[in-house]
């Protein structure tokens, strides 16, 4: 009884999981949600805004900062770790 | 590994990886790169000095102390420079809006705390890397 329940919620889960698919945009459309006017954007004020020839570094250091503070604060927790765990 | 071609091939070799690497750092912003790569490439320097000299040598030149203070400042020159922002009533890490100067763009002195910023990851990311390898590899220390 107890696996027909299981069974039967998975099914619908699965069912449900389909259809959401199927409602998905069609994967690299140049219409889909995701290509708008931020891309776009960055490429083409990063100079005037940043001053910074490279795209990328304006984009991960200026318009994602605090994103990279994340990346920067990983590195700090891996190593406090490593100290915590290896030093003797 | 203490073979002497190793040994003179590193000592000639390691200047220039040092060098390239920190081109990549300080033209994070002109060109690709930037501070996580220039800070890999400037400890794979350190860890082949370690690999051919051992690590009793390389802490002489690179104190384990001297690489945990230079890793923290990175993080608090980062956090820093954010807080600069927050302080002249931009947001925080604001750069052109918190009054950094532009420069003209393709200088190296150029993009406000862009530059900054890189250097500080930079030199973060090289002493995070040469502190785990020193820390792995302690237990296989030999003479």
């Amino acid at each position: 009884m107890k696996n027909f329940v299981g069974f039967v919620v998975l099914v619908v889960i699965g069912v449900m999981l389909l259809l959401v698919v199927q409602e998905m945009p069609t994967f690299g459309d140049i219409n889909n949600p995701v290509h708008n006017e931020v891309a776009e954007r960055y490429l083409e004020d990063a100079v005037k805004d940043t001053g910074a020839l490279n795209a990328v570094s304006a984009i991960i250091t200026d318009y994602r900062a605090f994103d990279t503070l994340g990346e920067i604060t990983v590195l700090l927790t891996a190593i406090a770790a490593l100290l915590a765990v290896l030093r003797s | 590994m203490r073979n002497i071609i190793v040994r003179v091939i590193a000592r000639v070799i390691i200047p220039f990886i040092q060098l390239y690497g920190f081109y990549v750092v300080f033209h994070g912003h002109l060109s690709p790169g930037g501070g996580f790569a220039g800070g890999t490439i400037i400890a794979a320097s350190l860890i082949l000095y370690v690999l051919a000299f051992g690590l009793v040598a390389e802490e002489k030149r690179v104190p384990e102390r001297i690489a945990q203070i230079i890793e923290s400042l990175g993080a608090i020159v980062y956090v820093v420079i954010g807080l600069v922002g927050v302080l002249v009533g931009a947001q925080f890490l604001g750069n052109k809006i918190a009054g950094f100067p532009l420069g003209v763009p393709g200088r190296i002195l150029s993009s406000g705390s862009i530059l900054i910023l890189t250097i500080a990851i930079g030199f973060k990311v090289a002493s995070t890397m040469i502190t785990l390898f020193n820390h792995l590899i302690e237990d296989e220390k030999e003479g």
